[in-house]
């Protein structure tokens, strides 16, 4: 790129091409399976259902679709109680998992 | 409770979905609450235009068939926060909606927004009736060319008579606008006139859009050409007709696109 190519805006032909670049990949790598991620939210959800009750409504589905990864989101919305009682679920399973392997554990959790 | 609006045309390729998200963006930044609705499953390009087609997850069959609810399937817009799109879905076809689940997706749009702008897919087919039944308010997108003229005429027929407002015996609000105007192919005769459409297809005007590259680059950005270059001659065209379709009152005239004087200075040069 030449020193004046950093002050020079795209031209929009190049951003349209990019732009169907990445979106017909992602549509080809996606035929086969149309309902990926309403499949993948309901057996995430029928995992979380083992511990608390959540609102299928409550449940933000997001999805971003980048170059070389896609960024799925799950907003969950845990009612107070819920929160608590999964979070002592969830220490109690960390700490015999813990035990058993005398390894690292980690967790992520995201409650809106 | 919103007004719905669908966009149509019969013909393809005549400026419908530029017209919806240009329509709704105007709509949207003057402070009204909107959602555009792709109508054209199997074949969606309003996600593309609106320069959302990153994020869809779900889509107005999703809807219809229950797997999302309709709040987890609308993509807010990043620009304009009161702007939301329903996209269409890429992989099924039309035969997946029924008439009764777009019927109470579309009451429930109602409840939710100002405006709800349709785009509907090209043809006079099923998929195109579908888009223009539940509608109060429909514009009827058509190119100075004859053969894009007399497939809107079918349209007027099809809006006057398989529509909600049809069967139940009221008039369908019509509108035309006007897409790819060129002042100088009219001003040698070699267009319909304005008039001659108006004349044939006996409906009141909204706008007339002038052909303008500013359309193209809007669409390569995926940006509504309203947001993009709002002082452009087609968006400052569009936007007058949102503010019409609010019920002010506002001039008619063919924008033109204003040079600047760099412009002007490398015109002369050039020439």
């Amino acid at each position: 790129m030449s020193i004046l190519g950093i002050f020079q805006k795209r031209n929009s032909g190049t951003v349209a091409r990019d732009r169907l670049q990445l979106i017909l990949a992602h549509e080809r790598a996606e035929s086969g399976r149309p309902d990926l991620v309403l499949q993948l939210r309901e057996e995430i959800l029928a995992v979380i259902a083992n511990h608390v009750a959540v609102e299928p409504d409550k449940v933000k589905v997001t999805l971003e679709r980048g170059e070389a990864v896609s960024t799925l989101g799950l907003d969950i919305e845990l009612p107070l109680g819920a929160a608590a009682k999964l979070d002592a679920k969830l220490a109690a399973k960390l700490a015999e998992v813990a035990a058993n392997k005398g390894g690292r554990s980690g967790s992520s959790k995201k409650a809106a | 409770m919103a007004k719905v609006l669908v966009v149509t045309s019969g013909k393809g390729g005549v400026g419908k979905t530029t017209t919806t998200a240009a329509l709704g963006a105007a709509l949207a930044q003057g402070g009204q609450s909107v959602c555009v609705v792709d109508f054209d499953v199997g074949l969606r390009n309003l996600d593309l235009i609106m320069g959302a087609e990153r994020r869809v997850v779900y889509d107005l069959i999703n809807v219809v068939n229950g797997d999302a609810k309709l709040p987890q399937a609308l993509i807010k817009d990043k620009r304009v926060d009161t702007l939301h799109l329903l996209p269409a879905s890429q992989t099924r076809d039309k035969d997946a909606l029924t008439d009764a689940g777009v019927a109470r997706v579309m009451e429930e749009l109602r409840e939710k927004f100002d405006w709800v702008i349709c785009d509907s897919p090209a043809g006079i087919e099923r998929g195109a009736q579908l888009a223009m039944h539940h509608a109060d308010i429909a514009v009827v997108v058509t190119n100075p060319e004859v053969s894009s003229v007399r497939d809107s005429d079918r349209i007027i027929g099809l809006l006057d008579s398989k529509t909600a407002k049809a069967e139940k015996g009221e008039e369908m609000e019509k509108h035309l606008i006007l897409t790819r105007y060129d002042p100088s192919r009219a001003d040698r005769g070699d267009m319909l006139k304005t008039e001659d459409v108006l004349d044939i297809l006996s409906i009141p005007l909204l706008a007339i859009i002038p052909e303008s590259q500013e359309v193209l680059r809007a669409s390569n950005l995926g940006c509504p050409v309203t947001l993009n270059n709002p002082l452009c001659a087609p968006a400052r065209a569009y936007a007058d007709a949102a503010r019409r379709l609010k019920g002010e009152e506002v001039p008619m005239s063919l924008p033109v696109e204003r040079k600047s004087f760099l412009d002007k200075l490398f015109m002369r040069r050039a020439a």
